[in-house]
């Protein structure tokens, strides 16, 4: 193949979200030549659709509030795999990173003192889980997510952060040393296929909730970034673990912030019962979202479903009056009005748990780099790689994220992988030069598909995909059914191996986007498939019927997934954080 | 259901052209705009617009519906087409790309132009810096804009001048930083802004807050400005 146009750059982010931008911020702020390469305006990235608010111990709604009990808080949400040394640092730094957000503009709500408004979130709790519940999240209004990334794409525009909008990434430039050389990125708007030369690449692609038929996940959420990793022989972890929120929209899938249950909203069936105080008699309404996930389908298959089909539940609003609402939650009356038809100052919210977050993801330590597993079972970094945020598993999740501590996440690491990207700058780290060949593996699957002259449609593949996941990777599992996937995803592999693009043009053709995107989805579904099927246990998101309980012995641990053999691996967590006690396993209620 | 949808392909066509077709929509529910394109595009791939969150937060699927700007996502077809007949069409008096596609280049740089940043020299301290309610409040109604650019592509100003003029967008940007109580910079942002088009080729004639889908009011956004700057004897 010719050579490629080739552009370089010292530190070249892929994704336009929170974390990319945050990583590109502190980049571009010293002096490194950076770019932003995303496949939609960064301001369109999916960030933007985060309603309720950062968690952070700041002390404005409690003065007491440490960031040490949100560590505990994290931990038990993750089920105990979440890595003790990666929450430690997330919660410590939490405030710092939020006080930044709000000294580049970031337009909080405010309390009387005109410090940060903080409201309630589940699984946010004080005194290690004994002194009631811990109002932490910082919020703007419920577009906290929108407000925080447009605050920092300003940010970037006073920094000088090049952008390259709507570029689409198609895979890594991996060296013959296995180090990553940068990426083959395809302009949408000309076609142009160019060579990105980085000395560092960070990955922030976030999330893949389109493998899932309904999801709160924007259409663009395609798990590019995992797709990307996992082709280029780089481990996925814990991918098995999907959060599904206990508030979509019933039928449209549109989110609706846990920060209505925090303001006072709770969940009833169709009697009208308060059920949540069965399953969780302490946190009700405010308890895990795994475990609010759980107890409403519990409720829809034991008959107390509401609606013609008893098939969701509902989230009531009403009580906490037309005031409250307009004033907290102006975001959610819009969007129940539009996609619901109700208005929660009158009637309640049809709801039903969605598809909303991945909690695994590209494995790396604190500082954003990288991890493989090397031949003897240890840690190895990859060089010039990073991942940051939904794409990344640090893990500050594991097998369950609380509310309000992914934003969190997206500015402490992309924050942290800047800065240890600035110090390899120092250092004097350089480019790793590819050969050609390299390059050109880079641009392989692209060329299938511009290649392509017959077989099945893109879209009806992907509708048999998400459909797959929807009915067999929900908030309950069986077995049987995940084998019987397993065999169906790998059949779907065949078929789109051999799929057609009909339309070859050049000039923004969001056919080819797609078909690169169905690639993506793929291999997250079948990771996902296939590690769901062998973490025999239920632990946080992941509960089976036919293995019920969790299993410290065997499986308190990381799954390593690696495409090339279609493994599964384990790796240890991490139980040293350095300057606290770990917190040990225990019965996780609520 | 009838549909006209504007269709150009630089590459192929030397003129754009509007395509007719008809498309059998689900009964019993109404669907978004948004809905009737993914339909259409399961059947032809090649047509082109932009869509993301489909929950009309990110700004992307600006589009003119039946002469009207708006987002395609959150346009339900009832509304858009109370005829039957749905027409669609790129975002008026920006350059097309490709069928939907519009060059949004031009209403980005008009964004850039108003500094749109919080300035302030003073040392932040070690917390948050204090905003009264009532000072965050003037906030409200200002800093939801997502970018979608249906104000700014609805506006005869802006069609005119699209170089000279900010636009409701870029203006609405341009007094939510004014209206800051942590920016500093008041005095340099006007001066920015006193010269006979940036901010005066505003006629009032309030296209921006008709269609604006997030219930925003550039116009009295501009208004606020055109006060400040009065006020200071410009």
């Amino acid at each position: 193949m010719a050579r490629l146009p080739t552009m370089e750059f010292d530190g070249v982010i892929v994704g336009g979200g929170g974390a990319g931008m945050r990583a590109a911020l502190q980049l571009a702020q010293s002096g490194l030549k950076t770019a932003v390469l995303s496949k939609v305006f960064p301001t369109r990235s999916h960030t933007v659709s985060a309603q309720g608010g950062i968690a952070a111990a700041i002390g404005s709604e409690d003065p007491d509030d440490d960031w040490r009990w949100h560590m505990y808080d994290t931990v038990k949400g993750s089920d105990y795999i979440g890595d003790q040394d990666a929450i430690e640092y997330m919660c410590s730094v939490g405030p710092e990173a939020v006080y930044e957000l709000e000294h580049m503009g970031m337009p909080f709500t405010r309390t009387e003192k005109g410090r940060i408004y903080q409201r309630p979130f589940g699984g946010h709790s004080k005194g290690f889980g004994k002194g009631g519940q811990a109002s932490r999240a910082c919020a703007a209004e419920d577009r906290t997510g929108h407000a925080l990334l447009h605050t920092l794409y300003q940010s970037n525009l006073k920094a000088g952060t090049t952008f390259l909008n709507e570029w689409f990434a198609v895979d890594l430039v991996i060296n013959q040393g296995g180090a990553v050389s940068g990426l083959v990125a395809l302009e949408i708007e000309t076609g142009q296929v160019v060579f990105v030369k980085a000395k560092a690449t960070v990955l922030a692609t976030g999330g893949a909730g389109r493998i899932y038929a309904t999801t709160t996940n924007a259409l663009m959420n395609t798990g590019d970034g995992i797709g990307m990793a996992l082709r280029a022989g780089m481990p996925v972890q814990d991918i098995e673990m999907w959060q599904f929120h206990p508030t979509g929209i019933h039928q449209a899938g549109v989110l609706v912030t846990e920060g209505c249950r925090g303001e006072g909203g709770y969940l009833v069936n169709k009697d009208g019962e308060r059920f949540m105080e069965r399953y969780a008699p302490t946190a009700k309404d405010l308890a895990g979202r795994d475990v609010v996930a759980r107890s409403m389908i519990q409720e829809i298959m034991d008959g107390r479903g509401a609606g013609p089909d008893s098939d969701h539940v509902l989230l009531k609003l009403d009580h906490l009056g037309e005031e409250t609402i307009l004033k907290r939650l102006p975001g959610i009356t819009e969007l129940s009005k539009t996609f619901a038809h109700v208005n929660p100052a009158q009637e309640p919210i049809p709801v039903v748990p969605t598809c909303h977050y991945m909690m695994g993801g590209i494995p790396t330590n604190v500082h954003g780099q990288v991890l493989t597993q090397a031949a003897d079972g240890n840690d190895a970094v990859v060089g010039g790689l990073y991942a940051i945020g939904e794409v990344a598993c640090v893990s500050v999740h594991g097998a369950n994220r609380l509310g309000a501590n992914s934003l969190l996440d997206l500015v402490v690491f992309g924050r942290a992988a800047g800065i240890h990207i600035e110090d390899a700058m120092r250092q004097g780290i350089g480019h790793r030069d590819p050969a050609d060949e390299d390059v050109d593996n880079a641009t392989a699957r692209l060329a299938r598909w511009n290649e392509s002259s017959e077989g099945e449609a893109v879209v009806e593949l992907k509708r048999e995909l998400q459909r797959i996941m929807l009915v067999n990777f929900n908030v309950f599992r069986s077995g049987d059914h995940m084998r019987r996937s397993i065999g169906d995803l790998a059949d779907l592999r065949e078929r789109i191996a051999r799929a057609h693009l009909p339309d070859k043009s050049r000039v923004f053709n969001t056919a080819r986007l797609e078909a690169l995107e169905l690639d993506n989805l793929l291999e997250v579904a079948e990771a996902t498939a296939i590690v769901a099927e062998a973490r025999t246990e239920s632990r946080g998101a992941h509960a089976r019927d036919d293995y019920t309980e969790r299993d410290d012995d065997n499986w308190l641990c990381h799954s390593l997934y690696f495409a090339a053999d279609k493994s599964v691996g384990k790796r240890a967590v991490n139980f040293a954080p350095s300057t606290v006690e770990a917190f040990q396993p225990m019965a996780r209620t609520y | 259901m009838k549909i006209s949808v504007y269709r150009f392909d630089p590459d192929e066509d030397e003129s754009p052209r509007m395509e007719e077709m008809e498309l059998d929509l689900p009964a019993g529910r109404d669907l978004m705009v948004l809905d009737v394109l993914e339909l259409m595009k399961a059947r032809d791939p090649s047509i082109a617009y932009r869509r993301s969150c489909r929950e009309g937060v990110c700004g992307s699927d600006g589009i003119n519906m039946n002469g009207r700007n708006g987002l395609a996502c959150i346009t339900p077809v009832s509304e858009a087409a109370p005829r039957g007949k749905l027409t669609l069409r790129p975002l008026p008096g920006l350059p097309v790309v490709r069928d939907l596609v519009v060059d949004m280049g031009q209403f980005y740089r008009q964004y850039e132009k108003i500094t749109p940043w919080l300035v302030n020299d003073t040392p932040p301290p070690a917390q948050e810096r204090l905003q009264t309610p009532e000072d965050r409040e003037k906030l409200n109604g200002l800093y939801e804009c997502i970018l979608c650019a249906c104000c700014s592509t609805a506006c005869p100003s802006f069609w005119w001048n699209p170089d000279k003029f900010v636009g409701p967008a870029g203006l609405l940007q341009a007094y939510r930083f004014l209206a800051d109580s942590r920016d500093t910079a008041t005095a340099e942002r006007l001066a920015a802004l006193e010269d006979p088009f940036s901010v005066f080729r505003c006629r009032g004639i309030m296209n921006c807050v008709s269609v604006c889908p997030k219930g925003l009011n550039p116009t009295r956004a501009i208004g606020k400005i055109r006060t400040m700057l009065l006020s200071q004897g410009i």
